[in-house]
């Protein structure tokens, strides 16, 4: 095995290589009259003047083939997960080929409106899925309306407005609490929700310390929102507490499981006392990210909230399965009808497939993967880990630092990440905003990657590291194997030059444009 | 485990052991020291049986899928925020690469391809409403909606927001979620303007509403009920008369054929996207883009990831990478506009390849066709005894029927038991009156498709 692995490592060092297709803007790849697709002619309406287009929409003209040539080259100018992809926060898993083909063979042509005697079949798998998710967490319902983690997160906002006034105390109950370790999506949800943010700091051993939260909860407390672990690996020990006293001050307490597969089977939200937590389908339950969703964001809370929570639910009676939508507290929608439909089958696809004893397993594997990374990451040359002082192993990520080659090279974490693409690496997952930790990177091997890959993708920070230190042009300059070169960045920065629409590019460069 | 798991590498019993031996472990419990024990739940999952083999997974989604009836199987007639296009084939193609299903964050670079079809999708949306800056997509038209009320509340200072009487209550109910209750300090009221007989925005009620306390309005064209607005133009000039902006919402399908916002004085466009490509998917098709011009003053409120074309250091090589990304959640967390996170962007790229196809051709035929099919429908179930059709307003793939003595849900079960999904009940409603129905008639409906609707419905209220 071990001299198979080195085979791997030394023929991808040596061979890997981008598709470089030099594809044009699609709106350049246009030819008068030309046709992508046609449908039955029919006569213009009579509609009023001010109704009418005048100049037709400036799109291009080009056959069907051209159309499916031109994305299908963009396809392959995309790394995603077709070399080694450890990006941390954002668990990366097989995206089963199963659950692609059942969404499209039998999602596909329902309409969300369908008398529910017509949906028995994709609404008994929601009620199943449920079921899983309020056995996985201990909560007593789920929603899947929510379109990716950060609107589970709003999703709570809004249930947090709406049990503080049902109970009369929303106008004095202004104030949200997290962690600076916390996801931005809760603060930030928090804050369009009309909520005040309080952001406790981190302290020894790498959380908030109790004193601390202390200092901030009160009558003014509406909810803390928080995740466990951290992105650094770090379990906060006095989350148990931290609940109860936020209950104690009149608060909701809402458990951001982005980082849940290494604590899969081990703890559940519920028993933890929180009201509320949040999985990410397209995250820990195997369904594709697609590069940005469509996600969804399950929403799960306990009795006590259920009724706030968006409509509809799905209710099993016996063998039936209905939408109920009538129920007066409820927030309503948070988005369209009742959720990434095709996404909650992948996720039942992922976890009928693991069943318990996969999410054991997976769990199990995703602690140890990350603790080998640890342990030879810890060997690379100016390569340092958060915490040095917290020595307990980590969970399932943990953040490191190039600072050191940084100082010594001047090589940054981020020309470093482009010269690992050059090798197949997917970019580096650094950190969410603010960075706690200088040049900061959080990979996170989960349970898909074998240790050939995870020794290949160390492979390669070594080997880049040492470029660092030897040629650390090459490394500023990278990436080189890529389909296009380094952005220059500056012009997509400036009003005068940013473009996020053809007709702005060629707008702000006609004198350029015009030269050439 | 003693049989490794397809998803797992390290499944595998020596796998798992040598990592364990590279440890110095011979289990991994020691790994999870810090979690304390009274956190642990100790007892067994009361979980349905692992299903690790796909044959027989397989077979369970089969048979759980079986009851549903799906559109293909009926003749659906449902639209309403989710609507029965015809998806090329093309598109499931593009939107079903796995280099793009499995992309994360990435970078300009290594995902190039990604990042440039992101930018055709924001081109091509920007071409049909004739509007400069184009974000990346949010979750639904719905969601687009409220981000943009609320960039217009920034924008203004104003706490007040004019929306039509008649407006879709899935949407509007998003839109009052971001929009806040009374009790919260930055609420922003929405205020209903009344819709006349003819299906538009009343002017007289719009003119006595409008002043300077108002952030927006927000009327769609298309409405609700299908109706076109006559003269958009006119709607958003009075609203930018007070200093508030004009947002109005839009079918692109319908951008062949009617009069794009940038050209009537719109200030931002907002509307779906799952008719550009994607398939209703039980709702979970649903998007939303938001469109404005490109000036500071409006890019600088965007919630959204944007996505910039710029040069790289190669002369004359051009790349796609984000721009004011400091503004968004992530860059900012509470201070950043709204929030955002993972959204629609897959079927973005199946969105930039319909419209892409489609040109500007494309989106003429399929607006007049659209509209004919619609037309057709109309007037031939407005023939049929019992039901009634408004055939004076002009309608774009939704119309409403009135049903005289027939109540709707009575009308809709007959025609399931004849394979026919019927359109929306609206009865309770605004801007209905009595027992009605929301119809929807797309290019995907043939001439027979209408036939077979009209005999059915004939044989229902007999």
């Amino acid at each position: 095995m071990t001299a198979s692995i080195a085979h791997r490592s030394k023929a991808q060092f040596a061979g890997v290589h981008a598709a470089r297709w030099a594809e044009p803007v699609v709106m350049e790849m246009t030819y008068p009259g030309r046709r992508g697709v046609v449908f039955d002619d029919a006569p213009a309406p009579a509609l009023p003047e001010g109704a009418m287009r005048k100049a037709a929409p400036v799109l291009p003209e080009m056959t069907e083939h051209d159309a499916l040539r031109h994305y299908l080259h963009l396809s392959q100018m995309t790394l995603g997960m077709m070399g080694v992809s450890l990006f941390g926060t954002c668990t990366m898993k097989y995206n089963p080929r199963l659950g692609e083909r059942a969404a499209l063979q039998h999602l596909s042509h329902i309409h969300p409106l369908q008398h529910p005697d017509t949906l028995q079949g994709i609404l008994e798998l929601y009620a199943n899925f449920n079921d899983f998710l309020c056995e996985v967490s201990g909560m007593d319902q789920f929603v899947f309306q929510a379109g990716g983690g950060a609107d589970a997160a709003y999703t709570h906002a809004c249930v947090t407005r709406a049990y503080h006034a049902a109970r009369g105390e929303l106008a004095q109950r202004d104030q949200i609490i997290t962690t600076i370790q916390t996801h931005p999506c809760s603060p930030a949800t928090a804050n369009a929700a009309g909520f005040e943010v309080i952001t406790l700091s981190l302290e020894e051993g790498g959380y908030p310390s109790l004193e601390q939260l202390k200092s901030v909860i009160g009558p003014r407390t509406a909810a803390l929102m928080v995740n466990n672990p951290d992105d650094m690996g770090i379990y906060n020990p006095d989350i148990k507490e931290w609940v109860r006293l936020v209950h104690e001050a009149g608060g909701l307490c809402f458990y951001d499981h982005a980082n849940f597969n290494g604590v899969m089977t081990r703890l559940r939200a519920r028993e933890l006392g929180f009201d509320a937590c949040m999985y990410m389908l397209h995250k820990t339950f195997g369904a594709p990210k697609g590069g940005g969703g469509p996600a969804v964001g399950a929403y799960g809370c306990a009795e006590h909230l259920v009724p706030f929570l968006p409509s509809p639910l799905v209710v099993r009676d016996g063998e039936r399965f209905t939408l109920d939508d009538d129920r007066p507290q409820s927030i309503g929608k948070v988005r369209e009808f009742w959720g990434n439909a095709p996404q909650v089958l992948k996720a039942y696809v992922w976890a009928r497939a693991m069943g318990a004893e996969g999410l054991r397993e997976a769990a199990d594997i995703s602690v140890l993967a990350n603790n080998y990374m640890d342990l030879r990451l810890g060997q690379v040359r100016g390569v340092s880990r958060s915490n040095p002082d917290v020595t307990a192993p980590r969970m399932e990520m943990t953040r490191h630092s190039v600072d050191q080659v940084t100082q010594d090279t001047g090589c940054t974490v981020v020309d470093i990440s482009n010269r690992m693409t050059d090798f197949g690496i997917d970019a580096l997952w650094l950190s969410h905003e603010p960075w706690l930790v200088a040049e900061p990177f959080t990979p996170e091997a989960g349970e898909l990657w074998s240790r050939e890959d995870i020794d290949y993708w160390i492979d390669v920070l070594e080997h880049v590291v040492t470029e660092a230190y030897e040629t650390p042009e090459l490394v500023k300059s990278a990436p080189h194997n890529a389909p296009i070169h380094q952005l220059k960045g500056a012009d997509m920065a400036d009003p005068d030059t940013w473009a996020t629409t053809w007709r702005a590019y060629r707008r702000k460069h006609a004198d350029r444009l015009a030269a050439e | 485990m003693t049989r490794a798991h397809p998803w797992m590498a390290t499944s595998a019993p020596s796998a798992k052991q040598e990592m364990l031996s590279a440890l110095g472990l011979s289990t991994v419990d020691s790994l999870f020291s810090q979690i304390p024990d009274d956190h642990l739940y100790g007892k067994p999952f009361d979980l349905p049986p692992q299903l690790a083999s796909e044959v027989v997974l397989s077979r369970h989604l089969d048979d759980l899928m079986r009851r549903n009836v799906t559109c293909r199987d009926s003749l659906c007639f449902l639209g309403a925020g989710a609507w029965p296009h015809y998806v090329p084939a093309i598109c499931d193609e593009v939107a079903n690469r796995y280099e793009w299903q499995t992309s994360v964050f990435g970078s300009p670079t290594s995902d190039h391809g990604r990042n440039q079809a992101w930018f055709e999708f924001c081109s091509q949306i920007g071409a049909l409403v004739e509007m400069d800056f184009v974000g990346l997509p949010v979750y639904s038209w719905g969601c687009a909606a409220g981000h943009a009320v609320r960039m217009a509340s920034r924008m203004t200072g104003r706490r007040r927001v004019l929306i039509p009487a008649v407006m879709d209550p899935e949407r509007l109910s998003v839109l009052r979620n971001y929009c806040e209750p009374r009790e919260m300090a930055r609420h922003i009221e929405i205020v209903e303007v009344a819709v006349g007989p003819d299906g538009c925005i009343d002017r007289a009620d719009l003119a006595a509403k409008l002043d300077h306390t108002v952030a927006a309005l927000y009327f769609e064209t298309p409405g609700y009920h299908g109706v076109i607005e006559g003269d958009p133009g006119a709607l958003c000039a009075m609203a930018r008369k007070v200093g508030a902006e004009a947002i109005t919402g839009v079918d692109p399908l319908s951008l062949g054929l009617l009069e794009a916002p940038g050209a009537y004085g719109a200030t931002i466009a907002v509307g779906p996207t799952q008719p550009l490509g994607v398939h209703m998917n039980a709702g979970g098709g649903v998007g939303g883009f938001i469109a404005s011009p490109d000036t500071v003053r409006y890019a600088t409120e965007y919630n959204t990831l944007n996505i910039s074309i710029g040069e790289t250091v190669q002369a004359g090589e051009y790349g796609f990478g984000l721009t004011l990304f400091h503004q968004s959640s992530y860059g900012s967390r509470e201070e950043g506009k709204d929030w955002t996170g993972n959204s629609v962007y897959l079927w973005a790229l199946a969105n930039a390849a319909y419209m892409s196809a489609m040109g500007p051709e494309g989106f003429a035929e399929i607006g007049r066709l659209i509209m004919a099919r619609c037309r057709h429908a109309a007037e031939a179930i407005d023939g049929i005894k019992g039901c009634s059709v408004d055939l004076s307003r002009p309608v774009f793939k939704e119309f409403v029927v009135h049903f005289e003595t027939a109540r709707v849900a009575e009308v809709n079960a007959g025609l399931r038991a004849k394979g026919i999904f019927g359109g929306k009940d609206v009865s309770k409603e605004p801007g209905t009156d009595g027992q009605a129905a929301l119809f929807c008639v797309t290019e995907a409906h043939t001439e027979g498709d209408i036939a077979t609707l009209v005999t059915a419905l004939k044989e229902v209220l007999a």
